[in-house]
């Protein structure tokens, strides 16, 4: 159904136009693809200390994650975003790693809480001193644990940093 | 009774059978505590366990603990046993010397034990001989060294003594960067 019948190009947002009365949209692949992505934020939860009581309380009802596109995979095939909740041990890497190669492309990697960041007040015999040490951390929460407000903030960094993406949809970058 | 009465009443009656073996009866904040020696440590667990009157059925806890410098014998170990029946409590100090850290394993007698003292060789490196399994519990089997040992690192970084499961890891991550992202994102 048509509504309106007006055939010149109307720009609705920086790069998209549309035309009314064909129904149509014309803007790039990357805006379109990026857009897909933003919007389904799925990440893989892995847990490790007490920074994953705060990645729950952010998914459930009160600060709803899912209202954001985000929502928690068990499995890293289906995901897009590995979060990172907690203290980063010297015996869990090998499997973070592991993990975290199984993830298919693009994949993104979020560093919650202080320990993941830079192993926090942990420098100690078995902990890792931050999450960067052996994967390339997109964004980093500090906080011990940080807020819910604060991991939200942590996941609209990551759509930003998504949307500013270029020619990332073709298997010949 | 007072626990603390029935706790020395049992300390006495340990050093009155073995009167070789336990070297001193300490009581503090009404928890008393039994120091003796390592070699018949099995013989006086058992002796604690089977005793109807005692009956240590519930074996609490082992750790170990590392004096170093501050006493004659580097290692102690600690028993902390309890009677489900009776409502009576002990705790049991066997001194372990630095240059031969072995005693016998009480896993036999109370099979709690078995992983408490598997934590307390992968932490101080003490072996018990009879143990069924004597593995690492929580380091990686491939771990060097004893970790609360007192000279042991205190840092993150172990230099040359780090795990080599880590290296591997911080090795293939480097040689994976040339697929990261790169200049797919634009600057902002």
């Amino acid at each position: 159904m048509i509504i309106d019948g007006s055939t010149a190009l109307v720009e609705v947002e920086e790069g998209v136009k549309v035309i009314p009365a064909a129904n149509t949209i014309i803007t790039t692949i990357d805006k379109l693809v990026n857009w897909g992505r933003v919007s389904s934020v799925w990440p893989l939860t892995f847990g490790l200390a007490c920074c994953a009581i705060e990645m729950m309380t952010t998914g459930s009802a009160h600060y709803d994650l899912d209202r954001l596109g985000v929502i928690f995979r068990g499995s890293p095939r289906q995901s897009d975003v590995v979060i990172l909740a907690g203290t980063v041990s010297k015996k869990m890497v090998p499997i973070i790693r592991t993990v975290y190669d199984q993830m298919p492309e693009p994949r993104y990697v979020m560093a919650m809480g202080s320990c993941a960041c830079s192993g926090g007040i942990f420098d100690t015999y078995s902990t890792v001193q931050g999450a960067d040490t052996f994967l390339p951390v997109d964004v980093y929460i500090p906080g011990c644990p940080p807020r819910p407000e604060a991991f939200i903030q942590g996941i609209i960094k990551l759509q930003e940093k998504m949307k500013a993406e270029y020619f990332r949809w073709s298997r010949w970058r | 009774m007072e626990p603390k009465l029935i706790a020395q009443a049992i300390a006495e009656a340990l050093k009155e059978r073995y009167p070789e073996e336990v070297k001193e009866i300490k009581e503090f904040r009404g928890q008393v505590s039994v120091l003796v020696k390592k070699e018949r440590i099995r013989e006086i667990m058992e002796y604690l366990h089977d005793t109807p009157e005692l009956c240590f059925s519930h074996l609490r806890d082992i750790c170990g603990v590392d004096y170093l410098g501050k006493k004659e014998n580097r290692f102690e170990v600690v028993y902390q046993l309890f009677s489900i029946s009776h409502r009576h409590m002990l705790r049991v100090r066997a001194e372990v010397p630095e240059d031969d850290p072995t005693l016998d394993s009480v896993a036999g007698i109370w099979d709690g034990g078995n992983w408490h003292e598997r934590e307390c060789y992968d932490m101080l490196g003490i072996r018990f001989n009879g143990h069924p399994d004597l593995r690492r519990i929580l380091m990686p089997e491939d771990w060097e060294g004893y970790p609360l040992r007192k000279d042991y690192p205190m840092k993150s970084d172990l230099g040359d003594k780090e795990w080599k499961g880590l290296k591997k890891v911080f090795e293939l991550s480097e040689k994976n960067k040339i697929y990261e992202m790169g200049d797919h994102a634009k600057e902002r």
